[in-house]
């Protein structure tokens, strides 16, 4: 791949960032590790070996009878008479959390609420599901959530502001006047109300927090566009013939591309922290989904386990520093004015 | 300033192309009126007569000084005519074609015809962009060749303005304020106009810079038989490089003949007291000062009369209520004043 000088430099910056560089290696291990979260963390095992052939159940079910069980419904392998048919004939092989986010761990204890141990890495919740098998789940979702909704918003909102501000006019004090009544929305509220009428599904939830969110970068776009159009090299542009989705997108969005940039971390961070604190409350995924925000609403009502509330907390602010540090060796990539070492 | 030869020994090259039929550019009483809008609906309460009723005509091979204060209107008048504004009313002759009125897509072509150079060789390049990006992109949006055809013809360009090849890649804040300038008008010259508007595009730049850069245009005048608008302040660098000259005062020209004409026989009280400020580096030579008082008027309320009647000296009743028409007074000379 050939990269264009500019973007060699902007790497080079990006690489010069020494802590942006290694928040970026680290969350982009754990982003990539979560998405093979059903290897990672099952109730499953990965493989099965059983009378000379080989069985995958993470990817296929298969009955009980298969391994020479009793009932026509899907094999549970954690249950000691499976275990036992499976070892006489073969072997399996678990994945290192042999829990899945909501499966149930089985023991000799009577409490729901189990601390760290071997067995569970980071104790129990209050409902017996393994607290690091739900974190991977959970961190998975809330990151892809953030990632989609950071990307949206950025670009309806980019392509709103740049609207806005290159035709200015009419346009513009309509569209402001509309972003102002929408904005005034109370977005929480409304989201109760729609919890209450639909169930929340992780899409539907993306679509309702679209509607609101877009407008984060409307005001910093249209203001560099207000800015810029007026600028000679645009005028100089203008007179050379260039379009204007030419001019607005070659020649003035890079320019802009800075602000929009340092602020899209700080997105992704608030998305994240959106759909937490909505979890948080209850409005936001279905009951029984993995996530960050229900991990810290158990971690409040059983104060009396603070792995709960630790895991939470510890999570999510190293999730958002790790965010926050990218967005600085972005935003260092992207500085013209910065020089390379 | 002075420039170091800007004396009237040094032999102005001479429009040799004046007596070509049509013009390169005719500007026939353009006039741009800015509305002021107000209150909820933005109704314009009033307008800014920026460019109102202006006349002139460039001839190929030629120069046209257009100067006068600051808000005048002569950076208006350039990008009118370059239709980065569009004209109130008036004309705007291109090769022989009206082009104050053409829908955007109908410009394009006669985007070729002609550039513009502006006056800050900071803020006229994109930060975003190499030189040779910056210097290719006429020739991109007009579809010139392929990417090395482009590349040569950039190449070629860069070493015409007296820049070298290997600064193709660099970026626009690794060159300094002539060089940028430079930039500026190999841009301007990379469709290879007949026109090129240069909107004070050696004010920003240092004395001895201005010489190097006002050469250079010279240079490429006669070569490429270019006609330029030059649009300054400085009566100077204009006596320099202008074949004629046309002052303007609040959005109306005031005084439009040959340079050696105006400077030595100005018509128009306005343009003898600009050149009465023009300093002459010799304090051997005492000169009747001619200083006018107050400020130039707001083009939003333009006196009555003629623009300039509150600061002349020999304002008559006459200037007062009626305006003066630009007539010719001796062949080649129009002054618009009642007193001539």
């Amino acid at each position: 791949m050939k990269l264009s000088p500019l973007n060699r430099r902007r790497l080079a910056l990006f690489r010069a960032n020494r802590r942006g560089v290694w928040s970026l290696v680290i969350f982009g291990i754990l982003f990539v590790l979560s998405l093979f979260a059903e290897v990672i963390a099952n109730d499953r095992p990965i493989v099965v070996y059983y009378d000379g052939g080989l069985y995958w159940p993470i990817f296929r079910a298969y009955p009980e009878t298969t391994f020479g069980g009793e009932f026509a419904t899907e094999a549970e392998y954690r249950d000691p008479f499976v275990e036992k048919l499976i070892s006489e004939k073969g072997w399996m092989l678990w994945p290192p959390i042999p829990y899945s986010y909501n499966t149930v761990v089985r023991g000799t204890g009577t409490t729901a609420l189990r601390p760290p141990s071997a067995q569970n890495w980071l104790g129990t919740d209050d409902q017996a599901r393994d607290v690091m098998a739900r974190l991977i789940y959970g961190f998975r979702i809330s990151v892809l959530f953030g990632l989609v909704l950071t990307i949206l918003s950025s670009a309806i909102g980019i392509l709103a502001g740049a609207l806005q501000g290159y035709f200015g006019g009419v346009l513009d004090l309509l569209f402001q006047r509309f972003m102002e009544i929408w904005s005034s929305l109370p977005v929480l509220y409304l989201l109760i109300i729609l919890a209450s009428i639909i169930t929340p599904s992780f899409w539907t939830l993306l679509g309702i927090m679209l509607l609101f969110s877009w407008m984060a970068l409307v005001g910093l776009v249209r203001a560099e566009f207000l800015r810029a159009r007026n600028f000679d090299y645009v005028r100089a542009a203008r007179a050379l013939g260039v379009s204007d989705a030419v001019l607005m997108f070659r020649h003035i969005l890079p320019n802009a591309m800075v602000s929009s940039l340092t602020y899209l971390p700080f997105i992704l961070a608030g998305s994240v922290t959106t759909l937490t604190s909505l979890d948080f409350l209850g409005f936001g995924l279905p009951p029984g989904s993995p996530s960050l925000g229900e991990l810290l609403l158990q971690g409040k009502n059983n104060l009396t386990a603070p792995w709960l509330a630790l895991t939470g907390f510890f999570v999510i602010a190293i999730m958002l520093s790790l965010l926050v540090f990218i967005g600085e060796a972005v935003r260092d990539a992207f500085d013209p004015r910065k020089i390379v070492a | 300033m002075a420039m170091p030869d800007a004396s009237a020994s040094a032999p102005a090259p001479s429009p040799a192309g004046s007596a070509s039929a049509t013009p390169v550019l005719e500007v026939r009483d353009l006039k741009k009126h800015f509305p002021i809008r107000k209150g909820l609906l933005r109704r314009a309460a009033g307008y800014v007569f920026a460019v109102d009723g202006v006349s002139f005509s460039i001839a190929e091979g030629e120069t046209l000084g257009l100067v006068g204060e600051s808000g005048c209107g002569k950076s208006t008048v350039g990008r009118t005519v370059l239709r980065l504004i569009d004209p109130t009313s008036g004309s705007i002759v291109v090769g022989g074609k009206d082009i104050s009125s053409l829908p955007r897509a109908e410009m394009r072509p006669w985007r070729r015809e002609m550039q513009i150079i502006f006056q800050d060789p900071f803020s006229s390049l994109n930060p975003r962009m190499t030189a040779g990006d910056i210097v290719g992109e006429p020739l991109l949006v007009h579809g010139e060749g392929n990417t090395a055809k482009r590349r040569e013809q950039v190449a070629a360009l860069f070493e015409r303005v007296g820049l070298r090849r290997a600064q193709m890649d660099a970026y626009p804040h690794q060159f300094s304020g002539g060089q940028r300038q430079r930039i500026g008008i190999a841009r301007a010259l990379a469709l290879n106009p007949r026109l090129i508007i240069g909107d004070e595009p050696v004010s920003a730049l240092d004395v001895s810079i201005q010489a190097q850069v006002i050469n250079l245009l010279m240079d490429l005048q006669r070569e490429r038989r270019l006609s330029y608008l030059f649009i300054s302040h400085n009566l100077a660098v204009v006596e320099h490089i202008s074949h004629r000259i046309a002052v303007m005062y609040l959005g109306r020209i005031v005084e439009y003949t040959d340079k050696t004409t105006l400077f030595t026989n100005p018509q128009h009280p306005y343009t003898e007291a600009l050149l009465s400020a023009v300093p002459v580096p010799d304090p051997a030579i005492k000169r009747r000062k001619l200083v006018v008082q107050g400020d130039v008027p707001s083009p939003v309320k333009p006196p009555p009369g003629c623009h300039f009647h509150p600061r002349c000296p020999y304002a008559v009743e006459r200037c007062r209520v009626e305006s003066p028409a630009l007539r010719e007074i001796a062949p080649g000379h129009r002054v618009a004043c009642h007193l001539r």
